[in-house]
């Protein structure tokens, strides 16, 4: 499966010019552009590992793909995400987020449901990944 | 060769580029044109930017007709020593570079070793990375470069830096020009202490010291920015004044000069203070005399010198 | 045609019989509306004959002290401050017979934190007041000092897409088509298809409650069980509204726990079921940690016309102060009602901190919102994949886009509908981030993005061409006039 969080993940995986032209937007808009990492995709999931702290006051993409590449030699057979925060009164929250780096095999996720009382149903999604301890998940 | 192929070859060799139209579209020709108007002297740098900019308009037209590929080396070593305007320049010199699309942003970040190198184990490499974050898409200019290097100092976290400026250096050309400035004879020692920075320079220019009457031309145009000016006496006592305090220690060019005309300023608003009762004209409220300009130690010093 | 004040002051004021308006102090032009007054902008259309200040006057009155004839109790009262007071009047460009009225009233008239007797004061009586043919409130300033008395949308805009963790682009949603007759486990079907597909919500329609077909209980777990799949098999968040409309507040709220119960983020309303319950059920949705959507059910009755009635800027304003996460507020391109420039108007109502005065937007006064949360609009009606780059430039990307036709009457199915729709989006987004003009090369976007997905190319196929002009009848009044240069 291919997971679809993120603001782009319906097309086909970005090139690194097109991620470097995003970034770039994101600069141009003074958000600060972040690095995220992880080996759960979990939906509820919200914090990745950071790589480093987010990128303020930088004034060109190359700055951010750089940092890239480094996440990717160490993370790469992980998700990095890239994501832009607006720090504006009245939004101070991330104004974009995107998938930038995929595992080779995406495993998705086990639904499973509990049947209680009433037909209700609790439903637990649990990432196959997760079976496996942090660090050796993606990695063979 | 194939058809298709050698009619594109025969295609760019029809294309023709032209020179002028391009060095005006660029808009090169008015920075080049405000520095001479808003530097005095510095006639070799100034015919040295020239120079840097043809070969960067005939490269830049190259490479649209094919015949370069690899980005070009654009390092620079600015020389000379302090308040010979090499600050300005390479503001200037940023902006010429993004007007021609070298750099895509044309800001100039500018350090020291302060800025690059950190004081524990650890330290030294994020610091340096942020700085060239900053300065990607533009300029990173490296004032005194030669404190990177500190030879006496085996474990010195400078090298660490040295190192990782190398290497985005050689591969990110395209992502930012480094400048490496400071006083020549120290420069010239950093290049042979570290090769690896003086084969990566594509460019040195020099910056000679100003000489006596460019250094009041500069404090005229200084005082003018400012709307203040220099009584007749005055520029006699300025021009007395510089001649002595070349001799002096710790003199730097044109920022001596800005230094010596803001405390000419301050003892100019003491004098109006203490002397004028009531009412003053715009006139009196300009005019630098030559009583600000002589009190200065300078004369004292210099005086004393002499009677030794 | 702001003439002076007749004001009767003194003992005659109170002799007992009968006064016009505007002489018992409800017409003071030289009044300058305090910073903590409300003001109220009516569209006013007297009848023949009527003076149109009288007629305002009249309005002022009526929505706030006045009665037909003069009473003595008003002596026991400071009733200069409670007097509505009329300050300006003037005649509505190109609409003879027609005059704005600018009406001031006190804050003390207001309950704070009920919208209910907002609108008892001003709109309670006088729309049919007899020497009024017609009668529009265009719009109102709400003073911040009213503004915090609200508590606003339960979530917001921010709020709601951290939630979702989704950033960056409008959000898309679907709603379950056809309207009525689905069973509860077909039903679910829709849902779960166009969830796997790419959208991120998908909606109840207004009249989907409780019927024969299909109890409220059935479409709930049927629901769920669709949205919990299709967030297993995408590893996206994902929702639906679940309707809680019902016959009592009792038994929405019974609707709304169990929805809660269920795991849903969201429940919705319909604008029918009334102030009160709007703003119960938004406090019960801040104490419980959902999103909020209304659908403004039967608002046309009384906001389409441009004479009579309230503007749908108005609602606009009194649902962000009840408190709503969501809101219906036009499409401009697409079947229903909504003329671009107005339609601006309730978006920017909806989404800004601070809204400036822009007649041209049909918005007739600055309006600071105080920080008070944000209701994501939502585009929804006759819309399609075929023209996202307008969707996106005429609604920007804070806004859900609905498309309910568009994505379950795709030809290749339910999914194949909600990927065109997300492609289409994700596609346009990431043009016009990367500076592409891309409302004039739209549709050779969308024609790219086509060639690496199928199901876009068939929608594209299939509406492209489609489009729904008919000229709107809720227009500006304001039209810029081009100045001698």
């Amino acid at each position: 499966m291919r997971i679809t969080q993120g603001q782009f993940s319906f097309l086909p995986d970005l090139t690194d010019e097109q991620i470097a032209k995003q970034v770039q937007y994101a600069i141009e808009n003074n958000w600060a552009v972040n690095i995220e990492f992880t080996d759960d995709p979990h939906p509820r999931n919200t914090y990745w590992e950071m790589w480093g702290l987010p990128m303020f006051d930088i004034k060109d993409a190359a700055a951010v793909m750089t940092e890239l590449q480094s996440c990717r030699k160490v993370y790469g057979d992980r998700y990095i995400r890239i994501s832009a925060s607006d720090a504006s009164h009245g939004w101070e929250s991330l104004r974009m987020s995107f998938i930038v780096n995929r595992p080779a095999e995406e495993p998705g996720f086990d639904l499973e449901r509990q049947e209680v009382d009433g037909r209700n149903i609790r439903y637990t999604t649990r990432s196959y990944a997760t079976n496996k301890p942090s660090g050796q998940r993606y990695s063979s | 060769m194939s058809v298709t192929a050698e009619q594109n070859e025969a295609a760019a060799a029809n294309e023709t580029i032209d020179l002028r139209r391009d060095y005006e579209e660029s808009g090169v020709g008015e920075v080049l044109d405000q520095l001479d108007r808003e530097l005095i002297g510095l006639n070799p740098v100034k015919t040295r930017l020239r120079e840097i900019a043809a070969l960067l308009l005939v490269e830049r037209a190259r490479k649209r007709l094919g015949l370069v590929n690899e980005a070009p080396t654009l390092h620079m070593s600015f020389t000379g020593n302090p308040g010979t305007g090499k600050t300005t320049v390479a503001m200037r010199m940023a902006n010429i570079l993004h007007r021609l699309g070298y750099v895509r942003r044309g800001q100039l970040v500018s350090v020291t070793r302060d800025d690059l190198v950190g004081q524990y184990i650890g330290h030294t490499a994020p610091k340096t990375k942020e700085v060239l974050k900053k300065a990607m898409g533009g300029v990173l200019f490296i004032d005194e470069a030669y404190y990177l290097y500190r030879p006496e100092n085996e474990r010195d976290y400078g090298q660490e830096s040295i190192e990782i400026l190398l290497q985005v250096m050689e591969n990110q050309r395209e992502d930012l020009v480094v400048i490496l400035a400071g006083y020549s004879d120290r420069m010239d020692k950093f290049f042979t202490a570290n090769p690896g920075f003086r084969s990566r320079i594509a460019h040195h220019i020099d910056f000679p010291d100003y000489s006596d009457g460019e250094l009041l031309q500069i404090a005229d145009k200084m005082l003018e920015h400012q709307n203040y000016y220099l009584s007749p006496e005055a520029t006699v006592a300025l021009a007395d004044y510089i001649e002595k305090r070349r001799q002096q220690p710790h003199f730097s060019n044109a920022r001596s000069i800005r230094n010596a005309l803001d405390r000419a300023r301050l003892r100019q608003a003491n004098r109006l203070f203490a002397h004028t009762g009531g009412a003053l004209t715009a006139n009196q409220l300009s005019e630098i005399t030559a009583e600000d300009i002589l009190a200065s130690r300078v004369f004292k010093v210099a005086a004393e010198s002499q009677n030794q | 045609m702001n003439d002076k004040s007749e004001t009767v002051t003194g003992k005659d004021r109170y002799k007992a019989g009968v006064m016009s308006y505007k002489k018992m102090g409800y017409w003071e032009p030289d009044y300058q509306p305090k910073e903590t007054d409300l003001i109220a902008l009516f569209r006013v259309t007297p009848q023949d004959g009527v003076d149109p200040i009288e007629a305002s006057a009249a309005v002022a009155g009526e929505s706030s002290t006045a009665t037909w004839t003069v009473v003595w109790t008003d002596r026991l009262t400071a009733s200069e401050k409670y007097r509505a007071k009329c300050y300006r009047v003037d005649p509505v460009p190109n609409s003879p017979g027609s005059y704005f009225a600018y009406i001031a009233y006190d804050l003390d008239l207001f309950e704070g934190g009920s919208i209910s007797n907002l609108t008892a004061s001003i709109i309670g009586n006088v729309f049919g007041f007899k020497p009024l043919k017609a009668l529009r409130l265009e719009d109102m300033r709400l003073p911040v000092a009213y503004v915090k008395t609200f508590d606003g949308p339960p979530a917001g805009i921010v709020v709601e897409r951290e939630r979702l963790d989704k950033f960056g682009r409008p959000l898309l949603g679907a709603t379950v088509k056809p309207k009525l007759g689905l069973s509860g486990r077909n039903y679910g079907r829709v849902v779960y298809e166009a969830l796997k597909g790419g959208l991120d919500f998908t909606k109840d329609d207004e009249n989907i409650n409780s019927q024969p077909f299909m109890h409220w209980r059935e479409r709930f777990l049927y629901c769920m069980e669709a949205v919990n799949k299709a967030q297993a098999e995408t590893g996206e968040v994902k929702g639906t509204y679940l309707n809680i409309t019902a016959g009592t507040m009792e038994e929405m709220y019974k609707r709304a726990e169990f929805a809660k119960e269920l795991g849903s983020c969201i429940v919705m309303i319909d604008l029918v079921i009334g102030y009160v319950a709007i703003q119960s059920i938004s406090k019960w949705a801040r104490d419980n940690n959902m999103l909020l959507h209304l659908h403004r059910a039967g608002h046309s009755t009384y906001t389409r016309q441009k004479s009579h009635g309230v503007s749908f800027r108005v609602i606009s304003k009194w649902m962000r102060l009840a408190g709503v996460d969501h809101i219906h507020a036009g499409t401009v391109v697409g079947k229903l009602e909504g003329d671009p420039l107005t339609t601006a108007g309730y978006y920017d109502i909806l989404r800004e901190d601070f809204v400036p005065k822009n007649l041209e937007h049909g918005v007739f006064f600055d309006q600071p919102w105080a920080s008070l949360g944000k209701v994501m609009p939502v585009a929804s009606g006759g819309i399609h994949a075929g023209q996202m780059h307008q969707l996106i430039h005429y609604l920007g990307e804070d806004v859900v886009l609905q498309f309910g036709g568009g994505t379950i009457g795709h030809p290749y199915g339910i999914q194949a509908g909600a990927t065109a729709n997300r492609v289409a989006l994700e596609a346009m987004i990431f043009a016009r981030n990367e500076g592409r003009d891309y409302l004039a090369e739209g549709p050779e976007i969308l024609k790219d993005a086509a060639k690496t997905c199928t199901p876009l190319r068939q929608a594209l196929d299939t509406w492209g061409e489609v489009t729904f002009d008919y000229t709107s009848t809720d227009t500006p009044d304001f039209v810029p006039t081009p100045t001698a240069s």
